[in-house]
């Protein structure tokens, strides 16, 4: 088991390295906008613009030099744990990424979009198991269908549309009111909650239709199973038949698919945090991308990336975990 | 073995057996002479396919919104021509804004008369059946065009995905070993890649190096499919391992069949159907990546049309607010599209499933 372990981690290395290889030389072929802009502004205000200089610009920024060169300096860099600073503020990516506002909001959205996502995707997928091909069946399967046929932009705007603009029930865009002052931090939290509360809808109602699909999948396969004809037989109830004897083994895609989640909970949802206006990592990345901030795009995705590494690892040590008759090795 | 055989004749030849009380009268069932086939009606497995499939509501609804869809887009423009697909629309519109305004004297009306050159953000008429968008486009007209280029790019980067992913994902299965091991070293690389952000890095690169717009997107979506076929990849090779121990391979193998024959005779066939059901699905969410890029601004660029592009303007809130007709026109397309997709996916798998009972 701790073989097996350490060299899915010696594998998980080479791929990130695979991975940041492929970002970074990607992202030495962008336009160096960024620069180029600050090299004509100073130009702009009077200042000459030796070659020099501008030889020495590239150099500040890693950007002189080959793509095997700079990646190789990256490499070293990053092995130092030394992220690079942000092109444009000019500060640690590590804390510009990590603060409450950017990671802070994208993880609140997305673990509480979850949460929702399980609690109605799995009731509704094991209805839709134990009366299959019936109205309930249908009409369930059609409406996840549609869940999943949406695009995220679109939909999120349909609801801001609706619910802010036409109803005015909550407010259209943004983290907060605009010049409020509150008056407790409970009101404080009712704002923060009602400007939440669009972008987990749009992200909840997107993401149901997979899991309740998986859910039914899995529950209708151990519906047909011989211990459930048995346990029937035994003349248990239905409810235990169901909840006590099939639920608990569809349960083992369910939890290892929970590993699988991670990279989503901290990647931020980019369309919806743009259509919403909120200050998460999605939306801030997406910003960092047009503007070609190389070193946050490089730390952003290859978190993203350690992130997806890590669930697949975690997602097979849960299926020996709880699975008994995975053996790892 | 003797089973084995007996599941390989059921599963190559599926017969029905009809109720015999109702096709044969009682009196004949000493009738030895009949032979058994009389009793029987046999059905290839794609008439059993076909029948399970156009039996479910679903996927009929699907090809129905397929079919109204697909005709829209190619025969639209043929037979609605008042409009072309960058046409703007400058008969001009003529606003008139009065203010009242008083003076000393006493009041009077002063009315502003704004000449707009272009006929843009027009309501629903006879004229623009959607109305107009921001540059006085007719909605109608580009929803048609708009659709043939993301359909027609959704099926390019689906066939080419699944192209790269049963060629990849064959060899690995078939072959295993080193090639294999390369194969998936890759793929878990590939996977590990963002999607989206990665999207946006080629879109910028496209920029710089200066791609003509018209065909860009095709690049685009072509690079896309570079970075995902992993998906059918491991597909093919999860379905090849385990067709490959199967004993009528074993039996192929013994026969000294090529192996050329011995894949695409015997194996292939048999992943066919999940191949199948895979392309559907991802067909609806190529569409989504398509208009998601368009959105994005990576995608098709005005003044040509996808859907994507279309929903665009919305980014801005007062048309947001007042102009539903020009940016729920292509979304409610897409959903559809992307609908129609899933819901035959949906029914395909269903009917390709050999455990199903009805």
């Amino acid at each position: 088991m701790f073989k097996y372990i350490l060299k899915r981690i010696g594998m998980a290395l080479l791929i990130l390295l695979g991975v940041s290889f492929i970002l970074y030389a990607l992202l030495r072929c962008m336009p160096m906008d960024f620069i180029e802009q600050r090299i004509v502004n100073l130009a702009t205000s009077g200042i000459t613009v030796t070659e020099e200089f501008k030889q020495q610009m590239y150099k500040t920024y890693g950007l002189d030099g080959n793509i095997v060169e700079g990646y190789l300096n990256w490499l070293g860099n990053v092995c130092r744990l030394d992220f690079g600073k942000s092109f444009i503020s000019q500060r640690e990516v590590l804390s510009e990424i990590f603060n409450a506002d950017r990671m802070g909001t994208s993880f609140f959205v997305a673990a509480v979009a979850t949460v929702f996502e399980f609690l109605i995707a799995i009731p509704l997928g094991i209805t839709a198991a134990t009366h299959q091909y019936s109205v309930r069946d249908y009409a369930v399967t059609v409406l996840v269908i549609i869940g999943i046929s949406l695009p995220s932009f679109f939909f999120g705007q349909v609801l801001k549309d609706v619910f802010a603009n036409k109803l005015g029930w909550f407010p259209v865009s943004g983290m907060k009111d605009a010049g409020i002052t509150y008056a407790n931090g409970f009101e404080a939290l009712v704002d923060y909650l009602r400007h939440m509360f669009l972008p987990i809808l749009t992200i909840t109602i997107l993401s149901i239709g997979g899991r309740m699909r998986t859910t039914r999948t899995n529950m209708l396969e151990v519906l047909n199973s011989d211990y459930i004809r048995t346990a029937r037989a035994k003349g248990l109830k239905e409810g235990t038949v169901i909840y006590k004897h099939a639920f608990r083994n569809t349960m083992i895609p369910l939890v290892t698919s929970l590993a699988g989640l991670i990279p989503s909970l901290f990647s931020g949802a980019m369309l919806t945090e743009q259509v919403f206006d909120l200050t998460g990592i999605g939306n801030y990345a997406l910003n960092a991308m047009t503007q070609g901030d190389i070193p946050v795009i490089m730390t952003y995705n290859m978190f993203l990336a350690f992130l997806s590494v890590m669930g697949m690892l975690l997602a097979d040590l849960m299926y020996g975990v709880v699975d008994p008759r995975v053996k790892l090795a | 073995m003797e089973e084995n055989k007996e599941l390989q004749t059921a599963s190559s030849q599926e017969a029905e057996v009809l109720e015999a009380t109702e096709t044969v009268p009682a009196a004949s069932v000493e009738d030895t002479e009949t032979p058994l086939d009389k009793n029987v009606r046999l059905m290839s497995p794609t008439r059993m396919l076909f029948r399970r499939f156009f039996r479910s509501k679903l996927s009929i609804t699907g090809l129905i919104m397929l079919i109204v869809l697909f005709a829209f887009c190619w025969l639209g423009p043929v037979v609605y021509q008042r409009w072309g697909e960058t046409e703007t629309d400058r008969t001009g519109k003529i606003t008139y804004t009065d203010y009242s305004v008083s003076i000393d004297d006493g009041e009077f009306v002063q009315i502003f008369v704004t000449d707009n050159g272009i006929n843009e953000l027009a309501p629903p008429s006879a004229d623009h059946l959607f109305g107009t968008d921001e540059q006085g486009m007719d909605v109608f007209t580009r929803l048609m065009y708009g659709g043939r280029l993301s359909l027609t790019i959704s099926f390019l980067a689906v066939f080419l995905t699944s192209f790269l992913g049963i060629v990849l994902g064959g060899l690995a299965g078939f072959y295993g070993g080193v090639v294999d091991d390369i194969i998936m070293r890759i793929s878990d690389v590939l996977i590990c890649l963002p999607t989206l952000p990665l999207m946006l890095i080629i879109g910028t690169v496209l920029d710089a190096n200066g791609v003509p717009s018209q065909y860009y997107i095709y690049l685009l979506m072509g690079l896309l499919s570079l970075f995902s076929w992993p998906g059918m990849a491991r597909l093919v090779r999860g379905q090849i391992l385990f067709l490959r121990e199967q004993e009528y391979m074993v039996a192929a193998e013994a026969m000294g069949y090529s192996t050329a024959r011995r894949i695409f005779k015997h194996l292939i066939p048999n992943i066919l159907p999940q191949i199948l059901v895979s392309m559907t699905m991802s067909l609806g969410s190529m569409i989504l990546s398509e208009s998601t890029l368009s959105y994005l601004n990576l995608g098709v660029r005005i003044p040509y049309a996808s859907w994507g592009t279309m929903i665009q303007i919305a980014k801005d809130n007062y048309i947001l607010q007042n102009n539903f007709n020009v940016w729920g026109a292509p979304g409610f397309c897409i959903i559809v599209a992307v609908l129609g997709f899933n819901f035959i996916g949906d029914g395909l798998r269903d009917a390709l499933d050999p455990k199903q009972r009805r």
